[in-house]
């Protein structure tokens, strides 16, 4: 695990995060891992707490809990509109730390928080991370923080054995993905084109020079997200990727389904299908001798 | 000029504290791009004269600096100039900004700009410097601000531009700007977001200031010949704040010249009935500092960290976060906030008319609102500088229920 010097006397108590045994363990079996996005209280927390761990049980390798915010500019509307929802039924991101804790008496599913930078900043850099850590969150990402911006932030959370995990994009030169790279344990979050998060048909043609940059940059497990949500998305990123991230896709089952226990069953049946083309899909340990 | 107001911000963005760069990777890149893009263009001689020009052929400067005989006399306190960005082209300081901007995009290869805008006047400006250099234009506007302002929504498609209407949060300015910045971090290779006001992900803040500095040059310059000293005050409104920065950053470095920005007190002071972010001290609740769209300054919002919506009469005053200049000057107690009630701004509006012939914009009736609060007490030997930044032509549905 990979820490800022700024931290390393601390880092005696840090454990290694579930994240990195789940993706250890992925390696080992040769498996592209699955990240599943859902937004926390859509529509409520209750019902979050009910889908987390179907989406641990249907295949789902982590789970990234979206912090509902006020103006998701790095989102599309989909997960725009899961994020109104959330902060109509009441959600807080104290709330969000709270259903972790919920989560981790029924799961040990790694649970990744993402957010906007505010809602963290107004709770106070070490509160969160205190509470975070607390309740059994294993990383955070900060969808509007730059490793330039992050200094405190990641040490504050890196100091409670939380990943910090950084994204990197199409437009990152190759001395920025380093740098990113360099500032995130866990997994490093690739974005797999320019835009905001959503489903789209096709993966962008430049993907894999992308994933072979960051290759070249870090040994991290390498995650792509941003756009992927049919399983034939999921099988080309077998031979590529270590994992593969879907939210929208599953945010818009939740969206659709009429209860609770509909949205379940269509997220789960979703999870089971993605997953399914994971591990048959050609692995990048075969794809990559 | 000081030391320490030329060092600002710093090579990361920094006023003090505030300001920096808050941005999904995507946008790291191309705000690189444009910071160095900008750099270039500053030392450039050629550009610097492109820019005079058209700044002088195409939108009408320098405007004039005139003394308000009739409304210093009706106000009985402080002599008035009123510096005229409302005689400019397009009928605001906007135009200053956009033709900097325009001619950096154009430098820069880029044939698409989009840009966002609240009271009409940013995106009014951004269409028509577009179709001055050939360049396509898209606006996102909210619906409400739409509704409001309508005659700004037809002024930008009959210059070409295309206007997008955001329904999402409050549908005003704020939620505009995420959808101009989901725009460009999706057409980041071929797009210029020409950002109307001092906010957002640094180099915005300080572009756009150099852009509207040319309001304080010329006032500065205008005022020590026509008064053969400097003023005692300058009075400005703020939303974003860059017809306000663009006035005070001259005037930095006189340290006797006092400045005031005003900011829309709304309906009330509870959270969601102003947009006043640094006038706390009026008892107006619900600003702290934070992160919004790019950039760390006084934000209004919840105690859990989710943006409050605001409330001002007046759409380019309407949006919850301020300047991150402004945030440094406050807190150096350099430059001083106030706010004052849509019923002030209207009032004010109607007293300039009568007194001067000027139908001002509901943003800069704002700043005479503050004005008129403050004269009684100040002495009549003192001068005051006023920004009228626009003129009322785009509000006048608004003001004619108030006739």
């Amino acid at each position: 695990m990979r820490l800022a010097p700024a931290t390393m006397g601390e880092m005696a108590i840090a454990m290694t995060t579930r994240i990195t045994r789940c993706f250890d363990a992925l390696r080992r079996a040769g498996e592209l891992g699955l990240v599943a996005y859902i937004t926390a209280g859509d529509p409520t927390l209750d019902a979050t707490e009910r889908i987390v761990p179907a989406l641990a049980d249907a295949g789902a390798d982590v789970v990234e809990l979206g912090v509902p915010f006020s103006d998701p500019l790095a989102d599309g509307p989909t997960i725009q509109r899961a994020s109104e929802r959330a902060l109509r039924s009441g959600t807080t991101l104290a709330g969000v730390l709270g259903l972790v804790k919920n989560l981790r008496q029924r799961t040990e599913v790694p649970l990744v928080l993402f957010s906007y930078f505010n809602p963290v900043l107004q709770m106070g850099l070490e509160r969160f991370a205190e509470t975070a850590a607390t309740a059994g969150a294993d990383g955070v990402l900060i969808t509007d923080l730059t490793p330039e911006e992050a200094g405190e932030y990641r040490q504050r959370v890196a100091a409670r054995g939380l990943d910090t995990i950084f994204l990197g994009a199409p437009t990152s030169t190759d001395a920025r993905l380093k740098r990113i790279a360099e500032s995130s344990t866990g997994f490093l979050y690739l974005i797999s084109r320019t835009g905001v998060t959503g489903a789209r048909d096709t993966l962008p043609e430049d993907l894999p020079a992308l994933v072979r940059r960051a290759r070249a940059v870090t040994s991290l497990p390498i995650a792509v997200g941003f756009g992927i949500s049919l399983p034939g998305h999921v099988s080309i990123l077998g031979g590529l990727a270590d994992a593969a991230v879907v939210g929208s896709a599953l945010v818009a089952e939740i969206e659709k389904a009429p209860s609770v226990d509909a949205a379940i069953a269509a997220v789960g049946e979703r999870v089971r299908l993605l997953k399914q083309a994971a591990t048959q899909g050609i692995s990048r340990r075969e794809a990559r001798p | 000029m000081s030391i320490a107001v030329q060092s600002v911000p710093d090579a990361r963005g920094r006023f003090g504290p505030y300001g920096g760069r808050y941005v999904p990777e995507t946008l790291v890149a191309p705000l690189e791009e444009l910071e160095s893009a900008y750099a270039e263009a500053r030392a450039d001689k050629d550009f610097q004269a492109e820019l005079e020009s058209m700044l002088r052929d195409f939108a009408g400067r320098p405007t004039p600096l005139q003394f308000a005989a009739r409304l210093t006399e009706h106000l009985g306190g402080p002599r008035i100039y009123l510096k005229r960005e409302d005689l400019l082209h397009t009928g605001a300081h906007k135009i200053n900004n956009c033709i900097g901007q325009g001619l950096l995009a154009a430098r820069m290869g880029k044939r698409r700009v989009i840009a966002e805008t609240g009271a009409g006047q940013h995106g009014v400006a951004t269409a028509t410097v577009a179709a001055r250099l050939g360049l396509e234009c898209v606006v996102y506007m909210g619906t409400e601000d739409m509704d409001r302002q309508r005659l700004n929504v037809f002024r930008m498609r009959l210059l070409g531009a295309e206007v997008v209407g955001v329904e999402a949060g409050s549908r005003t300015l704020k939620d505009a700007i995420n959808e101009a910045m989901r725009d460009w971090v999706t057409n980041v290779r071929t797009t210029y977001y020409l950002l109307g006001s001092v906010l957002g992900a640094h180099p915005y803040p300080r572009i756009v200031r150099d852009f509207q500095s040319v309001i304080g040059r010329e006032a500065r310059a205008q005022f020590l010949k026509a008064e053969g000293r400097l003023p005692d005050f300058l009075f400005a409104c703020v939303g974003g704040g860059s017809n306000s920065i663009g006035l005070f950053y001259e005037f930095l470095g006189d340290a006797g010249v006092k400045m005031v920005g005003v900011e829309a007190g709304g309906r009330g002071t509870r959270l969601g009935e102003h947009a006043a972010r640094l006038a706390a001290a009026r008892g107006f609740s619900g600003a702290r500092p934070g992160v919004l769209q790019g950039t760390y300054t006084y934000v209004l919002q919840t105690g859990d960290g989710q943006i409050a919506t605001t409330h001002s009469i007046s759409a380019g005053l309407d949006y919850p976060a301020i300047g991150p200049e402004h945030a440094w000057l406050a807190d150096q107690g350099r430059a001083e906030y106030t706010a004052v009630s849509d019923d002030a701004a209207l009032d004010a509006a109607r007293t300039l008319a009568r007194t001067e012939g000027i139908i001002p914009a509901l943003e800069c009736a704002h700043a005479l609102a503050g004005l008129i609060e403050r004269a009684a007490k100040i002495n009549r030997d003192q001068i005051v500088i006023l920004n009228l930044s626009g003129r009322g032509d785009k509000d006048m549905e608004i003001l004619s229920r108030y006739v």
